[in-house]
């Protein structure tokens, strides 16, 4: 007696081949960091202050989280109030002007106030109004 | 308590970043050890969790549809509603992943005054779950200008977006708006939903008040307490280059922040939230519906042994000759 076997071409159990391309596109997404690496080889901006000067009107600790702040409220009280002296915390007194205090010490717009803000994709719009010091109209 | 209690892990969570870096100092193992423990457990987690859901065999076709299947030309046929080739399928998961076009079809189901059972279509948890997703993810981009030097002309231009009306200084993103408000609508949801309410665990809540904790956290650093974020940026670059320093006197919120998001990053593929890989394994959405034009075989039917009745004809067909039966072939 003869018997045949009967097999009909069958469905694959699952998609490998899909789910690895997927797993390789979320991974290799999601770790562009690990692999893109940086210019800086980590190390944060070095920024540079005119020297022989003074000292902040604040403190640097100070000044660094908040300095958008305090030139955001010098403008408010300067625009709005005419209130243009800056009394800092240890009682010295300031004119609130972004040209003619802040830019006397921090003079160098390039390698001062742009090292930092490019390192954190910043970008103020202080120079779509003022002019930074070398720029000339 | 299913509402209460994710919350006071939230704040007991929240206590041990503020206790641990604030108090204790241990600013390494907030900055360094906890980010990487975190990272090797969502990333073994997921890969594990796709390991397991990829070993469950799909022999048949079942997805759902609600349009006409491919058949005779002269039949008008929905492509995207009952897709019948890959690319078809493509299509329709990029709207289900985008658009959250199921959830769209939603509808309610209200007892009123008669009695009377009225269904209608609701919109609302497509529009919260979108919101949420879509300023989750620009919140998330966002955030790769920390760990990218230099900040791809993309993920400067989604900021630029976010910051698109200018309002106040660090100018307020759009994202961080809608992200609290979808997630007020989200957690409310849940607590004044009635029936939803009734469904709703402690994992429901938990993921919920997390993000809201993290977002909250976040928010703070930005718009209020103030983190010098360069140093921020430097712990990260120390991160992804390996190189195990921790800048000093970044501030106890952030760590709050950072530990929030590693607690988040390593409860995620153990939880629902895995749902983000799961939707590419939904079968009753990703598959074609083919069924009408290829058969599809389970592949562990067994081979089943057949005899014809030419066989079995040709075994015996002397003795049909002789006993004068008709014969298929002669």
């Amino acid at each position: 007696m003869s018997w045949k076997t009967l097999s009909r071409e069958k469905e694959k159990m699952n998609d490998l081949f899909k789910i690895v391309i997927g797993l390789v596109l979320f991974f290799g997404l999601f770790s562009i960091p690990f692999w893109a690496g940086s210019s800086s080889g980590g190390n944060g901006p070095e920024i540079v202050v005119k020297e022989g000067t003074e000292a902040c009107v604040e403190s640097k600790e100070f000044m660094r989280p908040n300095h958008m702040h305090l030139l955001d409220q010098w403008r408010d009280s300067v625009v709005r109030d005419n209130d243009r002296v800056y009394t800092n915390a240890s009682g010295k007194h300031f004119e609130k002007s972004l040209t003619k205090t802040c830019l006397n010490c921090h003079s160098n717009k390039e390698e001062f106030c742009d090292r930092c803000h490019d390192y954190m994709g910043v970008k103020p719009y202080c120079w779509s109004c003022h002019l930074s010091s070398e720029e000339q109209i | 308590m299913k509402i209460l209690s994710p919350l006071i892990l939230l704040i007991i969570l929240i206590l041990i970043a503020w206790v641990g870096t604030a108090l204790a100092g241990l600013e390494t193992l907030f900055g360094l050890v906890i980010p990487y423990v975190a990272l090797i457990l969502f990333i073994a987690g997921f890969l594990y969790r796709i390991y397991y859901w990829s070993r469950s065999p799909v022999p048949f076709r079942i997805p759902t549809t609600c349009g006409q299947a491919k058949s005779l030309d002269w039949i008008k046929r929905d492509r995207f509603e009952s897709p019948s080739n890959l690319f078809e399928t493509l299509i329709r998961m990029a709207m289900e992943i985008l658009l959250f076009r199921s959830l769209f079809r939603n509808t309610k189901a209200e007892l009123k005054p008669g009695p009377n059972l009225h269904y209608g279509s609701n919109k609302w948890l497509w529009l919260g779950g979108m919101v949420f997703h879509w300023t989750f993810l620009v919140i998330i981009l966002r955030h790769y200008r920390f760990f990218l030097e230099p900040i791809p002309f993309v993920i400067s231009l989604t900021e630029k977006i976010d910051s698109f009306f200018q309002v106040a200084l660090p100018i307020l993103y759009l994202s961080d708006i809608l992200i609290l408000a979808a997630l007020t609508f989200l957690i409310l949801r849940r607590i004044f939903g009635g029936p939803v309410r009734y469904m709703s665990l402690f994992q429901d809540y938990f993921p919920l008040y997390l993000i809201s904790g993290i977002v909250l956290s976040g928010m703070m650093m930005r718009y209020l307490t103030k983190t010098d974020i360069i140093k921020v940026k430097q712990l990260s670059q120390s991160l992804i280059h390996f190189d195990f320093t921790v800048p000093s006197g970044i501030g106890a919120i952030f760590y709050i922040h950072l530990f929030l998001v590693c607690v988040l990053v390593s409860y995620f593929p153990y939880s629902k939230l895995m749902h983000m890989g799961g939707i590419f394994f939904s079968p009753t959405r990703n598959l074609a519906n083919n069924s009408r034009e290829k058969r599809h075989i389970n592949p562990w039917n067994p081979d089943v042994k057949i005899r014809t009745y030419h066989d079995y004809e040709e075994d015996f067909r002397d003795k049909m000759i002789a006993s004068g039966i008709p014969l298929d072939k002669d």
